[in-house]
């Protein structure tokens, strides 16, 4: 039998729902911050072209902006100067299989509510798979850390004077899951997939570095990673086909049985 | 002057009405300078004889050489009395209205509204009234205190005690210096903006902490939430400070790309469009609210509106724009009374003009000039000794001065 038959047969039957992993994309959503010095994202923006009136009748509409990594958003390869010359690593340019694959979920929620600048190590992946399963080939590892429930955008971003706090992985972490789990990607439900203190760690920035340097993924500003099994899902998550594109906001969907 | 008794919010706002507004092409030289804050009359540049009303010619001599030129501020009572009826629909409102006529000691005799602590001795100035248009308000000689109270005083100037003011950026000095310089002021409430609330700033406490400042999540990028904090607060604020603005220091070679021009005119263009869209109805349906009505639009723009300063050269392009917009509020406002005051400060000393050798317009010198330009009621300020340099060369000659400041 026709495998996609009987996946529609199970979705149409109830064993099959979707979660869907993805923020609403509104102003208030904060966006990330550099120094003001340098060139800056857009944030969110939307204005009203017409609204049944007499700039539009019989429509509503609205034009958007906002930058290709605002709101929940994938980081293509050519985001990072380390992947800057490998082939198909921009969002038009990605096969398109890439685009759904399996997803393990790692649950760090109680280190990131006892510590906003947690680090996910090596060990802490091994001793999770020791109790779930091994990461396959080819799949998205999502970092679960109830970030995304943080509803307050300051307690959110989490800013000090010594800039932000958030969780992320350590340099070990993804090297591990580059060259020894051949993950397809990393997401996380802060603002970045790299910690908010990354900047200082050797070399700053490790999972953009190292995980677009490898031709890999990223996904941030997820939410919902709590509705998730440790393992057994599928993630649905296209970016728009923007030519040369580095990223883009994107509906992501998880299909979870049960 | 005491304002006892909150507004009843379920009555009747009255419409705003304008005082007589007809000027001749020569009359408005007093307007031209009374925006400035200066008393200026004709005088002949061949007899020298100073007159009032403006005219064509000289009365004394006939000749056409007429000078616009700054005159003493003194003067004698000689006669007075009190308006208690008055078909005009603005005077009709506001009697009993105090007039008298002033010898001045430059020369002419001129009709002028009376301030009630008047007596012999006068200092006159050229004040812009509801409509705009300047007239003449003699003023006790010598300062007193609470002098700004003056009930007929008040329907010339926009005085900040007893407002309700929106600050529309609250996180650069310079806002908080505006905070703090209309609360010294006697604002009655100020809402203090801050864009990205996430991003807790230098000054933040201190701003909290002063009794009448509310802070509200404020960014002139989003219409959205310019359309809300409007729908909540807009059918109060008396007066309106626009001090958001983006400064970069680029001309057009050394930056590449638009995004940076494009952010300045974002916020120092298209935010005033957004502010005007959505806070300009609501104040002008207030332009006669009682006492303390709806009164001044602020715009800080800069110098470099004038005339760009390539160094700087596309914020001087977003302000030039803003300049132009600000124009066009001031005409729409003019109906209901509310004066659009355009602040043109030289370079102010913050994080983007660090490069610029000083003499650089202090924050706090900046906010004070705004309150005491709302006070003395003018319309165009351009505070600091940079800002007056520039003003005078570009009114001498704007192609001299595009060449000084590309040179």
């Amino acid at each position: 039998m026709n495998p996609l038959l009987q996946f529609v047969e199970a979705y149409t039957a109830g064993k099959i729902r979707v979660v869907d992993l993805t923020q609403t994309l509104s102003p208030e959503f904060p966006s990330i911050s550099l120094p003001p010095e340098m060139g800056q994202a857009w944030p969110f923006r939307i204005e009203e072209v017409s609204r049944y009136d007499e700039r539009g009748p019989a429509w509503y509409w609205n034009n958007f902006s906002c930058g290709e990594h605002t709101g929940t958003h994938f980081d293509a390869p050519v985001h990072w100067i380390s992947g800057k010359d490998l082939p198909n690593n921009a969002t038009d340019s990605i096969p398109p299989e890439r685009f759904i694959g399996p997803a393990f979920v790692i649950d760090c929620s109680r280190e990131a509510a006892q510590n906003p600048d947690f680090l996910l190590t090596r060990k802490f992946i091994e001793d999770w798979e020791a109790k779930h399963a091994r990461i396959a080939p080819r799949s998205w590892v999502l970092m679960r850390t109830d970030w995304s429930k943080r509803q307050d955008p300051a307690e959110y971003q989490n800013y000090d004077d010594e800039g932000q706090h958030t969780p992320g992985p350590d340099v070990e972490a993804v090297k591990f899951l580059v060259t020894e789990r051949d993950v397809i990607g990393f997401g996380t439900e802060s603002i970045g997939t790299d910690a908010g203190q990354a900047y200082h760690l050797r070399p700053p920035y490790p999972c953009h570095y190292y995980m677009h340097g490898a031709g890999r993924y990223g996904l941030q500003c997820l939410t919902n990673l709590d509705k998730l099994p440790p393992t057994g899902s599928v993630v649905i998550a296209a970016p728009l086909k923007i030519r040369n594109g580095s990223g883009s906001p994107l509906r992501v969907l998880a299909l979870i049985h049960g | 002057m005491t304002i006892s008794r909150r507004k009843n919010p379920i009555l009747r706002t009255r419409l705003p009405t304008l005082p007589p507004a007809a000027r001749s092409r020569v009359a408005l030289g007093l307007t031209a300078a009374a925006a400035l804050g200066r008393f200026e009359l004709q005088q002949c540049g061949d007899c020298g004889m100073v007159q009032y009303p403006p005219r064509e010619a000289c009365q004394s001599c006939l000749s056409v050489n007429l000078l616009w030129r700054e005159q003493v501020h003194g003067g004698d009572l000689l006669a007075q009395t009190v308006l208690h009826h008055s078909n005009d629909l603005f005077f009709r409102e506001r009697l009993p209205w105090r007039l008298g006529l002033i010898k001045l000691d430059c020369g002419p005799t001129v009709v002028a509204h009376l301030h009630q602590s008047v007596k012999h001795r006068v200092q006159v100035r050229a004040a812009l009234d509801r409509a705009g248009q300047a007239v003449i308000a003699a003023l006790p000689e010598k300062e007193k205190a609470d002098m700004a109270d003056d009930r007929q005083l008040r329907e010339f100037t926009c005085d900040p005690k007893h407002r309700k003011v929106l600050v529309t950026d609250g996180k650069t000095p310079l806002g908080q210096a505006l905070a703090k310089s209309f609360a010294k002021a006697g604002a009655e409430i100020i809402w203090v903006g801050h864009s990205e609330p996430w991003k807790k700033f230098a000054g933040f406490d201190e701003l909290k902490n002063l009794p009448q400042v509310t802070l509200l999540p404020f960014d002139v990028t989003d219409s959205k939430n310019v359309r809300e904090a409007a729908a909540e607060i807009a059918g109060k604020v008396d007066i309106l400070v626009n001090n958001a603005e983006v400064h970069r220091s680029f001309g057009i070679a050394n930056r590449q790309g638009v995004e940076t021009a494009r952010a300045e005119m974002d916020v120092n263009y298209f935010g005033l469009l957004r502010l005007a869209q959505e806070f300009g109805p609501a104040m002008r349906s207030r332009g006669a609210d009682g006492k303390a009505s709806a009164v001044a639009w602020v715009n800080l723009l800069s110098i470099y509106a004038h005339a760009n300063f390539p160094p700087h050269g596309t914020f001087s392009a977003s302000k030039a724009a803003a300049h132009s917009l600000a124009q066009c509020l001031r005409a729409e406002m003019r109906p209901a009374g509310v004066r659009v005051v355009n602040v043109f400060p030289g370079p102010i000393d913050d994080e983007w003009n660090q490069l610029l050798p000083p003499p650089k317009l202090a924050p706090e010198t900046l906010a004070r000039a705004v309150v005491g330009a709302l006070r003395d009621g003018v319309e165009d300020v351009y505070p600091g000794d940079v800002a007056q340099e520039w003003l005078a060369r570009w009114r001498d000659n704007p192609k001299a001065l595009e060449r000084e400041l590309s040179a």
